[in-house]
């Protein structure tokens, strides 16, 4: 079943076109790998999936499950399922890590009509996840992301990943900086969230973390397109050869 | 500053001069001072320490003088209750004592509690210099007033090395009446040496009438001698409220402060400090919250009189609609106080386009090896943080109360009594749009 379909999205940042033309597909239950040179508009397009302000869309458009995207504000697209792992985690002062996490889902579950969760079952909830993603005591209940060491922001997203079980997870760069048990860790989230009705996409630079988590397609997006699209073989190509030589075939756009 | 035409409120609050109180000193005092409030008038903006605050509205204005009715106002005394304070209460209704509402009886060894009125009635002479001070500055229109006119108010003592250790509370309230009413308190405090005391003071509504009042506190600290001093000022939002408080600490005492102003249409704060003894130190941390059209001013004034003395003071303002803040954090090093250490800080955040928060720190020093650091910045919520809690599910105007209520936290974080620290914090959170 068809999740995402993105058709010819145009969109700029500061006046500046960053994505011109891009088309993707996902469906449900598939991790997508999304790589590409620095400044190609990876970050760009995870930006304009979870509502960032700044972000025009010129054309193009968005279905998510149906629905026009684009037309939702960022708490009712993370309400209907939608997550992005920021590439740079943001500090948060003064708000703890702890209440913000239950705020959230408390936010996205009354959103959806769902009954919120009680302190106790939020706790409940939390010690399950913490199984999978280990965070320290600490770190829970510290103020959100502040002073946290990179890795130690880049486990707390997917963390937060794990406690709000998206329904489409945009993770970006999260392999970036982290410790070979981190990534095993990071990995072992993304491993254990994975079900026919979710999906993933990946934006990496890295083929180490598709030696974990194996995606089903890799992409390349370069200069505000997909130029390319492939099976996990296209990452280990890139890996030998670099972006050099790559979209020179016809970009295949939709992958499935 | 002459004016043309006496002001309404200027005539309004002479018409209510006080009957004679058979003390020769204080009647004295009181004319004195009500000659210098009609020859002076009003300060305008050109005056430095009303630069941001005009008083033109106000000066057009007319108030009855205190309320005779004030002992029969009905008050919920429910509603002034604070967690975990249930100690010595004094309660003012429309700046009139008491008694029903106010828990006087089995006070603390050392500690000494009446109302103003009551302690003219006795032993006077004690109150004789703090009473019969004439206020001299530009800016003291409000000051002079409040001696002419205050007939009632707080007296409190802390025996030498008394410790005080259940908050004592000093509440102030503007109940509905027939007419919009002025009325003037006066508060002096004096802790012995070594001894200590804790202190809430509230401004509380009854009702929301745009009543005026002055307020005029004097808290004297004896060397040693130490202060936690909370105001939670929550007055009506019609409401016009001018305090002045002024402390003096003597060698090592300590004085903490923290401040949050969230009520009143027109609220003016003068907090002057003095550290006038060798290691004498402050604290002070406050929030000031305007909203609508509200105008909230805070004067902090703190001198450095002697060796080795401190001052650490951190300032939150937010301002929401078409409302002002004004902060002025002035500190001066005087010549001799040296080794001393003085901190001030002030954030501020806008959270409309219409909002306007003034703030000006000031920093004098004449004094040898000196540590200063003091800084102010207005600005508004990090559109980074506001999105990073949406893109989790948290609604714009919920992410915005969040984001803002853990700025204002940030002073409250060293208030040690738990109960009122969340209290105050609920009370932050609750003042925020659509929470
Ligand atoms: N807020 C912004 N203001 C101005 N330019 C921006 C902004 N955001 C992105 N850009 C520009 O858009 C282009 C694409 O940026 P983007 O962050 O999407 O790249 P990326 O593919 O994620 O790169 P990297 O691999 O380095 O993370 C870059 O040239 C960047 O400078
Ligand atoms: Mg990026």
């Amino acid at each position: 079943m068809t999740m995402l379909k993105i058709e010819n999205l145009h969109a700029r940042v500061e006046g500046k076109e960053i994505l011109k033309g891009l088309s993707l597909t996902v469906n449900a239950g598939e991790v997508h790998a999304i790589m590409g040179p620095n400044g190609a508009g990876k970050s760009t397009l995870g930006n304009v999936l979870a509502g960032r302000e700044g972000y025009e869309v010129t054309a193009g458009s968005i279905s998510y499950n149906g629905v026009d995207l684009l037309a939702l504000a960022p708490e009712a697209r993370a309400a209907a399922g939608v997550f992005l792992a920021f590439q740079y985690p943001v500090e948060i002062p003064g708000v703890n890590n702890t209440y913000f996490l239950r705020a959230a889902l408390n936010a996205q579950r009354k959103q959806r009509g769902e009954k919120e969760l009680d302190s106790m079952q939020f706790l409940k909830l939390v010690r399950e996840k913490l199984k999978v993603m280990q965070i320290s005591d600490e770190l829970l209940h510290r103020a959100v992301n502040t002073g946290f060491s990179g890795g130690e922001k880049k486990r707390n997203e997917i963390f937060q990943m794990a406690v709000l079980e998206p329904q489409l997870a945009i993770l970006d760069e999260t392999d970036s900086g982290l410790d070979i048990d981190a990534l095993k860790q990071v990995a072992q989230g993304v491993n254990t969230l994975r079900s026919p009705e979710r999906a993933f996409l990946m934006i990496t630079h890295y083929q180490r973390l598709l030696d974990y988590v194996v995606p089903d397609f890799v992409h390349v997006l370069a200069d505000g397109c997909i130029v390319e699209s492939g099976d996990k073989s296209l990452a280990l190509k890139l890996e030998d050869h670099g972006y050099s030589g790559i979209g020179t075939s016809q970009p295949s756009g939709a992958a499935a | 500053m002459s004016e043309p035409a006496t002001l309404p409120l200027v005539s309004s609050l002479l018409d209510a001069a006080l009957p004679p109180s058979g003390l020769a000193w204080l009647d004295t005092a009181r004319r004195e001072n009500s000659q210098a409030f009609a020859a002076g008038g009003l300060p305008d903006t050109r005056v430095e320490a009303w630069k941001y605050t005009a008083l033109r509205a106000l000066g057009q204005r007319r108030f009855a003088k205190g309320d005779a009715a004030a002992q029969s106002r009905a008050v919920d005394a429910s509603t002034l209750a604070l967690p975990g304070i249930d100690g010595a209460r004094l309660v003012f209704v429309n700046g009139v004592f008491r008694d029903d509402l106010s828990a006087l009886e089995s006070l603390p060894e050392g500690l000494t509690l009446q109302p103003l009125s009551q302690a003219l009635q006795g032993d006077p002479e004690p109150l004789r210099f703090a009473l019969s001070r004439h206020y001299r500055g530009a800016g003291d229109a409000f000051a002079r007033i409040n001696a002419a006119n205050a007939s009632d108010g707080v007296v409190l003592r802390v025996a030498a090395h008394a410790k005080i250790a259940v908050p004592v509370q000093l509440v102030f309230v503007g109940a509905a009446a027939e007419t919009d009413l002025a009325w003037h308190g006066r508060n002096v405090v004096i802790l012995g040496e070594g001894s200590s005391l804790s202190l809430v003071e509230q401004h509380a509504a009854a009702s929301e009438q745009a009543h005026l009042a002055t307020l005029v506190s004097d808290i004297e600290l004896g060397e040693r001698a130490s202060l936690r001093h909370v105001v939670l000022q929550n007055a009506a939002v019609g409401a016009s409220l001018i305090r002045r408080s002024s402390l003096r600490l003597q060698a090592h005492a300590q004085a903490t402060m923290h401040v949050l102003e969230l009520g009143g249409a027109l609220v003016r704060h003068d907090l002057q400090v003095e550290l006038a003894g060798n290691g004498s130190r402050l604290d002070t941390r406050g929030i000031f919250m305007p909203r609508s059209r509200q105008h909230i001013d805070t004067q902090l004034a703190i001198r450095h009189q002697a060796l080795h003395t401190v001052s650490s003071s951190h300032w939150r303002g937010v301002a929401n609609d078409r409302a002002r803040g004004v902060f002025r954090g002035a500190i001066l090093v005087a010549p001799g106080a040296d080794g001393s250490d003085a901190s001030l800080s002030n954030k501020n955040l806008l959270l409309s386009p219409g909002a306007e928060i003034d703030t000006k720190p000031e920093l004098e020093i004449y004094a040898d090896e000196v540590k200063a650091a003091h800084g102010a910045t207005v600005g508004q919520l990090d559109p980074h943080s506001l999105f990073y809690l949406q893109s989790r599910g948290i609604p714009q105007a919920e992410a915005r109360a969040l984001l803002t209520a853990a700025f204002c936290r940030a002073v409250l974080d060293d208030l040690p009594d738990q109960p009122l620290r969340e209290h105050l914090a609920a009370l932050v959170l609750a003042h925020l749009p659509n929470t």
